[in-house]
Order: C-alpha cells, then structure tokens, then sequence
C-alpha cells in the first residue's frame, strides 16, 4: 500500500464525505436564517407595496376599517426597551462588578448560580406575576403618585397599574441577569496584569475596577446592546402588563402596545391577508432591528477581544526601539 | 560604562561575560533593610531567612533559577503579594527606616514610594499622556499644567520624548514593544518613586530594545535606588552595583557585582554563574 | 461605593423572590393529582387540570429535540472540524444571529412553513418552531464541548491509523458527548418555557390529542389562556402550571449544573 503525497490511502473517500456532509447540514443552519428574512418579506409584500413607509408613520391601527398604522408599535417597543435599559444597566453593572471583584469566595458560585436562574425564568410566569402581583402594585403606586407629577404628561392619565411603567419594570427585570452575564464575562477577561499596574502605582481597590471597567468598557457596551435587543424582542411578558393599546402617548401611565405584543395578539385573528402582511412587515422589522442589535454588540464583543492581543515584540528594524 | 571582556574557562565550554570592573563604593544609606523575611503561599514557605541591605541610589540585582524566590522578594517590598490570597510574611522589611508592614501603614503610600515594572509591558488602553500622569492623577493631582510638566519630565528620563511628543494623544498600544515598556517606566517614575522594582524588565523585548533599557536603567540610578530582578547572567553583571544570588528560597551570597562574576565566594554561586546548572 | 454594588445584588434578587415566593404561594395548594390528570373542564365549571398541556408540551419538546438536536450537532462538528474554511465563521454568525432573533418572529416562519401550506395549526408546527430556537443554542455547545477535548485523543486516534471522520465520530465526539447532553437538556427547558412561537403554530386544544398533524396544548399557552380570562378558578391553575414549568426548569439548571461540574472534574483528572 503505497502512501502518496498527502498521505491519503484506502479509505480516500471518508473524510471528503465528512466534510461535505457536515458542511451540507451547516449551510442548512444559514438557510434557515435566510429562510426567516425570505418568508418575511414574501408574506408582507402586500402590506409594504400598498402603504410604503407611511405604514410607519401613521398612528391608526383599525383593522376593521383595513387601516394599519404601525406607529404605535415601534413607539412603545422603543420607549419600553430603552426605559427597561435606563433602569436596567446600572444595576446590571453593578451586578457584574461584584461578582468579579467584591464578591466573597464563598458568595461567588451561589449568587452567580441565582443568577442564571433568574435568567432561566419563562417569560410567562414573568408575566403571570406581572398581572397579578406587579400590576396591581404599580396602580397602588400610581393612585399614591403625588398631585405634582401628576400634571406632567409623563405621568397623567387614570391609574391603571397596566401601562408603559409595569412593561418597563418587567423588562428590565428580565434584562439584568442577562446583561450582568455578559458583563461579568467581559471584566473577568481584564489580564491581571493591567490590575497589577494600577496597584503598583498606588491605586484603591475602587482605582482599579475603574481602570478594569474602562478596559472593558467596549464589551461592556456590547453586552447592554444585547440586553436591549432581548428587551426588544421580549413577547409575553410585555403583552400580559402593557394593556395592548395602540396609541402613542408619553406618560407611563398609559396603556400601550408593541411590536411583538400585537403580533401574539392579533396574528390568529387576523381575517383577511392584508391583515396578516400588515402584522408580517412588523414582524420584518421587527426582526431587522434585533438582527442588527444583536450583531452590532457581538462586533463590540469581538473587537474588545482583538484589542487584548499581544502586540508583537520582535522588531527587525532598530529604529522603534 | 567601563568593561572589560573576561573569560571564564571551563573544560570543553568558553563563556563570554562583560562584567563591570570599576568596584562601586558601599552606598552611604540604605533605601531598604531587609531582615529575618520569611514568606508563605498558604502552607508552604518559599523564602527563608532573607537579611540584607539595599543600597540607595544603586543598583542592586536579584539572580538565580526559575523559582528561586526572586521575585517573590522583589513584590515584598512594594506589598503587591498582598493581592495573593493566602500569602503571608514574617520579618522586617524597612524602607528608609520605616517598616512597611507595620501597623498603620497605608500601603497606597508604600506603592507610591516603591514604584514597579513589570516584565511584560502593561500600558493601560488610554494615551500615552493619560497612561503617565495616570498615578498622578489618582494621587489627587488636577493641575493640568503640573501633570504636563511631570509627564514631559517623566518622558524624558525615560528616554521615550523624542518619540512620543508629538503622539501623546495617541493611543499607548500604537507603541513598539520597546517603547511601551520605556511608556511603563515613565509612568512608574511619574510619581517620584524612591525606589524603582524592576521584574525582568527586558526579558520580553528583543536585544537592541533590551540594550536601549539598560542604558535607561543606568542612567537612572542617579535619581532612583533601583532593585532588578533578571535571569540574564550578562544584563546583571553589565548593569547592577551588586548582585545578589537567591536559591532555593535563601540568599546565597551577595556582594559587589564584580567580584561576584569573578570571584564568588560560594561554589553555588559559581556553579550558577559558570552554567553548570539553572 | 461597594455598598451600592451589594445593593444591585439585592435589587435583583428581590424580584427573584418575589416571583418564586408567589408562585409557590399560589400554585402549591392548586397542585393536586386533577392537575396532573385531568383535562380543562368547559368555562364556568370549577376543577379540572392541565394533563393535555402537560403532555403536549412533552411532545413538543421531543419534536423540538428531534429537529434540533441532529442537526445542531452536525453543524458544531463542522464549525470546530473545519473552523479555517470560509465557511465556518459564516455559520457561526449565522448561528449567532439565530439566537438573538425573537421568538415570536421565529413563530411566523413557522406559520409560513407548517401551518399555511397544510391549512391548519400542528404540533409539528410548533415542534418546528421550538426546533429552530434550539438550535443555535446546541450548535454553540456542540462547537464549545469539542474544543476543550483534549488535543491528545485526536492525534492518538489518527497515529492508530483513524481516518479524520472516524476520529471525530468514534472518538472526539463521544468524549463530548456528556456536556452536549447537559447543553441540549438546558435548551430543552429553555425552549419549554417558550409561549410565543407557540401561538400560531401549534395552536391550543382543550382536549386531550397526541396527533402530530392536529393543534396541541401546551403548558405555557395554557397558562397564558387561563391568565388572561376572567376566573378565578383558572388563575389558580396558571400558578399552578407556573409552579410546574419552575419546578421543571430548576430541576433541569440542577441536573445540567451537576453534570457539569462531573465533568470538569473528570477533565481535569
């Protein structure tokens, strides 16, 4: 049995076979997010063809009256999610900061544990608990929110307790254990070595998780950007406390929708197929908005690994040195 | 710096060393006194009965085989082990006269009197003029015009503000290797160190930038008392006032730099020093 | 300053609390053997249980896994085999980019795929659709697991004379087969705890079905049906399926975390 150059004998075929054969099922994973993208638009062709970007710009949703205005919608994901996020970020950050700096031994493996289980929670038992504990707790807080504030428009309107306030506080909830991961993560990735430094040069404990913090500080942004792009993706929970109201108003108090809420609501009972291509196209944009999120944030966590590389040390040319 | 190429034979093996010849004279004071140090990792104790003085305003190396205890020495005496979890010391380690484990002592002070590089360059992702004034500016000090006169300063005994100067806001990472670690010596010294800890401060550049720093290190020696831990036989003798020689967690000997190369005075020692082993 | 770290710790873990102290508190007494047997009874009557849910969201997990499971694992054999061809890194991203996708997105491709060719909602939809939000998931594991076997078997199984794909199949891949278990059951009780793929695709039904090509129950809808009404006696049982699905999620983490952790001590010798 002769070898030939590269080795390959008898069984020639095997590892060629692997390797399409493997490859051919890997391609089926980017046909399948391509596949999503295509049904997408096919499906909302109708809606997009008939109501061009007006669609977004209109405030009327009657489906009855085949009048569709998805502007409610992108209202309240966006005012939700960033509201989440505001409320979410710091304490995610100071989550993450304890767990990987401050935090005892011993503390370390259970807390962090909690987390993830926080983390594990379905949405629908946050949203159980959003209507029958949350909710009601958030309208006491309402019908007890002082004379003042009431007349600014921020926080007008009838104490409901279902409203943009629950939904924010819901996601937010829901973003922390999730956003404190990834952070935790991206500080435990600071080398030693730029620790080190600080304290060598005199700096408190506090000195120098800033330093760390500035460090990390692209990842950082990259794992709040993922947080966001879960809240905005985030179904159940907000559907079950937002009150479903497709209006765009400004104070907390009011009854609102999104984008993902109407289509758990709305999609089975969607009569006629401009109907269904109407909550199609939100569902396209829906997916655009997460996709580039989520992949915006994965380039911030990747490029703060690529600024850790060793710079190289070996000049030939003298001259730099 | 005078030297003269001496030749230490061995059957079969001919080594080159440069070693000093011109006999520094004793310090007039000491920048540290050590005595009666033993050091632990947990159970286990690594240095034993380590006494000596370190004389200012010289410099002064630690040599000997991997795991020796160099450089754990060398993190006693600006209290970095005490970032190690189960590390712990007995003994005296003085630094102009003051122990600096002693009760009450504020060891961010002790961490600004006793500055430290590293061996692998660690500039902070910032510029270069942030990365020098970053001690500085921890330290309280806003002045912008004072922070931009110590870091010219600081630049300039570091050798690097020829090249830096017009690149100060730039990032630090755009810098060579060679230059990074001269960008850490500068922020190290930044704070008016009295003492400067070097860990094998060249070992990961290439020669002509490991050359570049010990001609740094010399010259400064003028303004700073200067502890160097090195694994380079021939960076020691071409660059320290004396030398001392670690083993197995005990100093072996310790002695002016040129007799040590020439003429130690233990056989272990010279068996180091010859290659016979380490 | 740390005082205030300490305090996120605690904020959110209030919540964590409060939701497990709840659940418990409600769904505890509503857990009786009816629940676990009984199919719902029609609106007004009092009694009856989530046994069809239960079942069906069993069914769907499997249909889920059965999708999921082979081909997210061929795919994270591929990623790690071959990480230098151009392929790799594309799916790898692609992956990475299926993860992030919502659910309820995931759900319309579903409903474009299952439900409006066939003209009816189906447990196979909706197993589609669980399947796909699995797979992300187990193609990561798969890819993780296969990069910490050490290099050491690869190249013993091919100085014995092992071709590439048998060194993989009969060697590496078994030797990372423990934590790819533990990966696909933490994504089997993620994907159980899914509501909104589920919507409209495999529908709900009341009764008792384990057809494949017919609308099923499942636990999470159900809760969701039962929330949202107005009876009392149905928001007992939701905290009651919410103590259920908890209960099977914790146990889940648990079983994954103990595996685990076997495992490391098992790397490391």
């Amino acid at each position: 049995m002769a070898l030939s150059p590269t080795g390959r004998h008898r069984a020639g075929w095997a590892d060629p076979l692997f390797r399409v054969g493997t490859g051919a099922v890997a391609v089926l994973v980017i046909a399948v997010v391509l596949g999503i993208l295509v049904v997408l638009l096919n499906d909302s062709m109708l809606s997009v063809r008939k109501f061009g970007l007006s669609f977004w710009r209109t405030r009327t949703w009657d489906p009855v009256a085949g009048e569709f205005g998805a502007l409610p919608f992108i209202w309240g994901t966006l005012y939700s999610s960033v509201l989440a996020l505001l409320l979410a970020m710091p304490v995610a950050l100071g989550i993450a900061i304890f767990l990987s700096e401050l935090c005892p031994r011993w503390l370390r493996q259970p807390l962090a544990f909690l987390t993830e289980l926080l983390a594990a929670i379905p949405s629908i038992v946050y949203g159980l608990w959003g209507i029958f504990v949350l909710a009601p707790a958030v309208r006491w807080l309402e019908v007890h929110t002082p004379e003042a504030l009431r007349r600014t428009p921020f926080f007008s309107g009838p104490p409901l307790g279902v409203g943009m306030l629950a939904a924010a506080l819901v996601l937010a909830v829901m973003v922390i254990p999730f956003t404190a991961t990834v952070a935790r993560e991206i500080l435990k990735a600071v080398p030693v070595s730029q620790r080190e430094a600080a304290y060598a040069l005199g700096a408190t404990r506090w000195e120098a998780i800033r330093l760390a913090v500035h460090y990390g500080r692209i990842g950082i942004v990259g794992a709040v950007m993922l947080g966001f792009g879960r809240a905005l993706g985030e179904t159940m929970a907000v559907t079950m406390v937002i009150g479903n109201n497709p209006q765009v108003a400004l104070s907390l108090f009011a009854p609102q929708h999104t984008m993902a809420a109407v289509l758990a609501n709305e999609f089975t009972e969607a009569a006629d197929t401009l109907y269904l291509n109407a909550l199609v196209e939100i569902g396209l944009v829906l997916f655009i908005i997460t996709v580039a999120i989520n992949g915006l944030s994965r380039l911030l966590i990747w490029r703060m690994d690529r600024t850790r590389a060793r710079p190289t040390v070996i000049k030939t040319v003298p001259l730099a040195a | 710096m005078e030297d003269e190429t001496s030749v230490v034979d061995q059957p079969g093996i001919r080594i080159q060393t440069a070693v000093r010849t011109d006999v520094v004279p004793e310090a007039e004071r000491q920048a540290i006194t050590i005595r009666d140090v033993q050091f632990y990792y947990g159970e286990k104790q690594v240095l034993f009965d380590i006494g000596m003085d370190i004389g200012e305003n010289r410099v002064t190396a630690l040599i000997g085989p991997s795991g020796c205890g160099k450089t754990t020495l060398l993190r006693c005496l600006n209290r970095m082990n005490d970032l190690i979890e189960g590390a712990r010391i007995r003994g005296e380690v003085k630094v102009k006269d003051r122990d600096i484990y002693g009760a009450g002592v504020d060891v961010i002070e002790v961490r600004r009197r006793v500055g430290m590089v590293f061996q692998k360059s660690n500039p902070f992702p910032k510029s270069i003029y942030d990365n020098v004034v970053y001690g500085l500016r921890i330290a309280g000090q806003r002045d912008r015009r004072k922070l931009d006169e110590a870091c010219e300063a600081s630049l300039q005994r570091a050798a690097l503000w020829d090249e830096a100067k017009d690149r100060l806001q730039e990032s630090a990472l755009s810098l060579s290797g060679g230059q990074q670690q001269r960008l850490c010596i500068a922020r190290a010294i930044a704070v008016e160190p009295e003492i400067l800890l070097m860990d094998e401060p060249s070992s990961a550049l290439d020669p002509l930038a490991a050359v570049k720093i010990e001609e740094l290190i010399y010259s400064l020696k003028e303004r700073y008392t200067i502890v160097i831990v090195t694994h380079n036989l021939q960076q020691a003798a071409r660059v320290s006032d004396k030398t001392a020689f670690f083993w197995l967690g005990r100093l072996v000997e310790y002695g002016a730099t040129p007799q040590m190369f020439t003429n130690p005075r233990e056989k272990l020692t010279e068996d180091y020093i010859t290659g016979r082993f380490g | 300053m740390s005082f205030l770290c300490a305090l996120s710790v605690v904020i959110a873990l209030v919540p964590l609390a409060f939701i497990l102290f709840f659940v418990l508190r409600q769904g505890l007494p509503a857990l009786n053997w009816a629940f676990f047997t009984e199919m719902p009874k029609p609106v007004g009557e009092a009694g009856g249980g989530m046994a069809n849910a239960i079942m069906g969201t069993g069914i769907l997990i499997g249909l889920a896994a059965l999708v999921a499971v082979p081909i997210g694992i061929t795919c994270g054999v591929y990623i790690s085999e071959f990480k230098t061809s151009r392929l790799a890194p594309a799916v790898r991203f692609a992956a990475d980019m299926l993860n992030g996708v919502p659910s309820i997105v995931i759900g319309i491709f579903a409903y474009a795929v299952a439900v409006l060719p066939f003209k009816g909602y189906s447990a196979l939809a909706g197993g589609l659709a669980l399947g796909v939000m699995m797979m992300p998931i187990i193609v990561r594991t798969t890819e993780e697991l296969l990069a910490l076997v050490p290099p050491s078997f690869r190249e013993g199984a091919l100085a014995l004379g092992a071709t590439r794909a048998r060194a993989v199949m009969t060697v590496i891949l078994p030797a990372a087969l423990p934590g790819i278990v533990t990966g696909v059951l933490v994504a089997l009780a993620r994907v159980a705890g899914e509501t909104a793929p589920l919507l409209f695709t495999a529908f709900n039904n009341r009764f008792f079905s384990t057809r494949l090509d017919q609308p099923i129950g499942s636990l999470t809808v159900q809760i969701f049906t039962y929330a949202i009404s107005p009876y009392e006696d149905w928001h007992r049982q939701a905290w009651a399926g919410a103590t259920v699905l908890i209960a099977a999620v914790l146990a889940f983490s648990l079983l994954a975390r103990a595996v685990t952790r076997r495992l490391e001590r098992m790397h490391r010798g």
